[in-house]
């Protein structure tokens, strides 16, 4: 669907968007995750036609963002950060507007409104100017905005930034609703947020791109390494690290600060890259006459995968 | 085609939501109706010549007013990205806003057209100069429009982008009538460059196509600089 070859961004000297490469693929909401500054913005706003890349290609479908900018933007639906609408126009007349401009048509056009003021909840909203709504409110009328032709690919930029938490899963639940038909590109430094909504995850950071994957196997892939987590009852703290450190597999065993009281002991241990020792852990700790209060497998959430990339060296 | 149909009807409808369409007519018909009937008593002709003499200098403060929000407006508050993300080329958003602009000031003139009623109940009044003085009128309109939407192009800022606007109109009102300060060679051609001798050829009721092409010009060379400007942006 969207293929982008060594695309570049310079402002002046600064390098926004260093050779990135990337190809989206028909129905994917793919989330595209990195500090402030990474570059997502700069990646978005060229992949929709407000700037031009310094060097590099975007081709959407069949048409090159340089020599067909129109169609391609005629199929694409984009949602800016923080929804910068026209705030002295009604919504209304904004949204019809828009209608008009993407061509639409007359009898189109109301169908398409009420569809949309349906599915993004604006229906009490129609007769207010867009400046005196809500952050929410305001997101949403972006939302309805960028889906007005019913475009195959919609680009959101932080599409839930300063929203309250009943909003932002409203809005995933849009996200989530349209992506399964359409081809949805969303930005967001909110990691769960990546998590929760997409399928794809790509991360950049310093212009370039640090990793990218489904979400849940780049979750998986660095999971190697990863950590297990148990507390005992009634288990001398010193023959518990002891019993553990011997079995095969095992690279560390810690105690966990603040998690110890009287009786019950807490654990974290490191494993081998790759080895799953839960059931010889399980054994070894049957054969005693401990407690096993507690035993989970801690999974590298997107968040510490992100730190690691992302963080400075 | 359409798209700039659609533009022009949604900048056009703009200038009348806000209270600064009113409040820019009031004082430019303040200012013609007491500069133009303080002395037309005087001079006691069914005349509208006063009233035309005086429009490009007004002009030239006015129009700036109106056109600076155009481009600085759209790209402080963000939505520039939001419209030029919509299958719109930046040519048809600056036509679009310059003929909004045009028709504003049309707008603009309308309601003086009661002068020249007015007078002509007083005493015999010659209405070619008058038709001339309209189409002049608009003609240079339609110039310090184009200059405006330039200067509105280059800033965020509304207030500079009026000022270099006026900057820029000033300069093309009052360049021919200091015409002794640049040297003999190029008096001519400053001369040319000036839209007061231009106006008021017109405004006579002599429509010359050497001043229509001059302020066909003027509005060809500010819109492609200003499409300059905004294709740098990218």
């Amino acid at each position: 669907m969207i293929h982008i070859e060594k695309l570049t961004k310079y402002y002046d000297d600064l390098c926004a968007v260093d050779h990135i490469d990337l190809t989206v693929n028909r129905g994917e909401i793919l989330g595209l995750l990195g500090p402030n500054g990474a570059g997502k913005t700069s990646t978005l706003r060229m992949l929709t036609g407000y700037f031009l890349p310094t060097s590099g290609t975007i081709r959407v479908k069949d048409f090159s963002i340089h020599q067909h900018p129109k169609q391609i933007k005629s199929i694409m639906g984009y949602l800016p950060e923080s929804a910068p609408l026209y705030h002295g126009m009604l919504v209304y007349d904004y949204l019809s507007y828009v209608a008009d401009i993407r061509g639409l048509g007359k009898a189109k056009k109301e169908e398409r409104l009420r569809k949309l003021v349906t599915l993004c909840g604006l229906g009490h909203i129609m007769h207010r100017t867009i400046h005196e709504l809500s952050k929410g409110l305001k997101q949403r009328v972006g939302l309805a905005h960028a889906m007005m032709s019913d475009p195959e690919i919609l680009v959101l930029d932080e599409p839930t930034s300063g929203l309250d938490p009943n909003q932002i899963v409203e809005i995933r639940d849009i996200i989530r609703e349209i992506g399964k038909e359409k081809t949805v590109i969303l930005s967001t430094h909110i990691l769960p947020e990546a998590e929760a909504t997409c399928d794809r995850v790509v991360i950049i950071n310093k212009g370039r791109i640090v990793a990218d994957g489904p979400t849940e196997t780049l979750k998986h892939s660095m999971d190697a390494g990863g950590h297990l987590f148990l507390s005992l009852k009634n288990a001398p703290q010193g023959e518990a690290i002891r019993l553990l450190s011997e079995i095969d597999g095992v690279r560390s065993v810690q105690t966990v600060e603040g998690a110890n009281s009287e009786n019950l002991t807490a654990l974290k241990m490191g494993c081998r890259g790759g080895m799953d020792l839960r059931e010889t852990i399980y054994n070894a700790i049957k054969q005693t006459d401990w407690a096993l209060m507690e035993f989970r497998q801690e999974t590298k959430s997107l968040e510490s995968i992100f730190q690691e990339l992302t963080k400075e060296n | 085609m359409q798209q700039v149909l659609y533009i022009f009807r949604k900048e056009f409808k703009d200038y009348f939501i806000s209270p600064i369409a009113y409040f820019v007519i009031s004082i430019f018909l303040l200012i013609t109706g007491w500069f133009f009937f303080m002395s037309f008593f005087i001079y006691d002709q069914a005349v509208l010549r006063n009233f035309f003499q005086l429009l490009p200098l007004i002009f030239s403060f006015v129009i700036p007013a109106v056109t600076m929000r155009l481009f600085s407006e759209e790209m402080n508050v963000g939505s520039y990205e939001t419209l030029l993300t919509l299958p719109v080329t930046t040519r048809e958003i600056i036509i679009g806003k310059f003929l909004a602009g045009t028709a504003f000031i049309a707008a603009m003139l309308i309601p003086t057209l009661s002068y020249p009623v007015f007078i002509s109940f007083m005493g015999d009044l010659d209405w070619g100069p008058v038709f001339g003085g309209y189409i002049g009128a608009i003609c240079l309109g339609g110039a310090f429009c184009a200059v405006g939407l330039f200067a509105s192009s280059l800033t965020r800022n509304q207030i500079i982008a009026f000022i270099l606007g006026m900057i820029i109109c000033f300069f093309l009102t009052a360049v021919d009538k200091m015409l002794f300060f640049f040297p003999r060679e190029i008096v001519s051609l400053i001369s040319y460059l000036g839209a007061g001798t231009h106006f008021e050829n017109i405004a006579k009721g002599i429509v010359d196509t050497r001043d229509l092409i001059y302020f066909l010009s003027v509005v060809f060379v500010a819109l492609f600089a200003t499409g300059l400007v905004m294709e740098e942006k990218k």
